[in-house]
């Protein structure tokens, strides 16, 4: 019955870092998209090159941001929670 | 001269060997404590030891130690690239350190404007400290800025700045910013304000580390393809990862080169706009000025 559990646990923890990466995709797009603006701008503008690509830089850095807290989710799901949700049930059993 | 120019070599020959005698100490700390394990693992800093205190035990882990190896390297070759400076037919060195200087001055007062001006030495720090801790994969030592609580540190740091920018104009403009728009929105602003030193440290810490995780997977993978490709060759020629040499290092020069740099360089700039954003300049000059006439005045 424990290994069942703690089986469900590891599991269940797997796929939540799984599907908290789903949020990798905002950020794809958005960045994507910064830079296309920015290759179009450079297109247009050949001597704002250095302004552009450090803004778009800076923007691309902000737009990742929710990724990363994805990425922070999932990294503790697969490192952190396990570890610490099989605690829990280890001390709800002992009581 | 040659008596002086003796001197002078052999002061240079000292500082570079202190630049690089942290590492080579970081470099056998790593090796000393290490444990013995098998093949590729994704792990945390190592702790070196602990040190006993009242409330809590105070470790001293390897992102620590290697932040201080950083910034014994980064002093000391700042010492080698400051020395013998010249007004003329100068050493190739004080170009590059005037470069670096000009540069950060540059960016700062283009990026901050001119009030902000002696903060160039701070972000010159901040970038430096931040890139050097990134680069420290290359020599296989622990990068501390995949640490959070290194990361963490700084952005605590770069957050206290911008609130006492903020209390430039009195505790009282610090408290009315918050309801700007509407005071309906404070607990809104409350959230955002503690919001940004946690996405600084997250963006930082979440680069670096994604960065490392990825090529540990792809490592392993690649060792486990080259051994199901060429595990029927006989004895140890199949226990070769052939398929190991090669891909790594290009994914290396992406994820520790360019990423590491680009972060320091974000770091660096976010550091900037927040503390410059965050300064109420037109009402801070406003006062200073009606603060100057009345001095006038009453004197």
């Amino acid at each position: 019955m424990l290994e069942i559990a703690i089986g469900i646990i590891l599991g269940c923890c797997a796929l939540g870092a799984g599907a908290a990466m789903i949020a990798g995709i905002g950020p794809g797009i958005g960045e994507g998209n910064a830079v296309a603006k920015a290759c179009e701008a450079i297109g247009r503008q050949p001597e704002s090159k250095g302004d552009v690509t450090t803004t778009m830089l800076m923007g691309c850095a902000i737009a990742e941001t929710t990724g990363l807290y994805a990425l922070v989710i999932a990294i503790l799901l697969i490192f952190v929670a396990p570890g610490r949700f099989v605690n829990i049930l280890m001390n709800t059993i002992g009581k | 001269m040659q008596k002086n120019n003796m001197r002078f070599l052999a002061v240079d020959i000292i500082y570079l060997t202190l630049a690089i005698i942290p590492l080579l100490f970081g470099i056998v700390l790593n090796i000393l404590f290490t444990p013995a394990s098998s093949g590729i693992e994704i792990s945390g800093a190592l702790i070196y030891f602990t040190i006993k205190m009242p409330l809590q035990d105070l470790p001293i882990t390897e992102s620590q130690v290697n932040s201080w190896i950083v910034i014994l390297s980064i002093f000391w070759i700042c010492m080698y690239m400051t020395h013998g400076l010249k007004s003329k037919d100068c050493l190739r060195r004080q170009h590059i350190a005037e470069w670096i200087v000009n540069t950060t001055e540059s960016l700062v007062k283009g990026n901050m404007g001119e009030y902000f001006k002696g903060f160039a030495p701070f972000i010159a720090a901040i970038m430096g400290l931040s890139a050097f801790s990134s680069l420290l994969t290359l020599i296989g030592l622990y990068p501390p800025t995949s640490d959070i609580n290194i990361v963490g540190g700084w952005a605590i740091l770069v957050f206290i700045l911008i609130t006492y920018y903020k209390f430039k104009c009195g505790p009282i403009h610090y408290i009315k910013s918050f309801g700007d728009p509407v005071p309906l929105l404070a607990p809104l602003n409350v959230i955002s304000e503690v919001a940004t030193p946690v996405s600084m440290a997250f963006r930082h810490y979440g680069n670096i580390l994604s960065g490392t995780v990825i090529s540990v997977l792809i490592a392993s993978g690649l060792k486990g393809l080259s051994s199901i490709v060429l595990g029927w060759l006989p004895s140890f020629l199949g226990e070769i990862p052939i398929l190991q040499i090669g891909l790594p290092a290009i994914l290396s020069v992406y994820f520790d080169l360019f990423s590491g740099c680009l972060q320091a360089f974000i770091f660096a700039m976010l550091t900037m706009m927040y503390i410059s954003g965050g300064f109420p300049a037109e009402d801070f000059f406003k006062k200073k000025s009606r603060k100057a006439k009345y001095n006038k005045e009453t004197i």
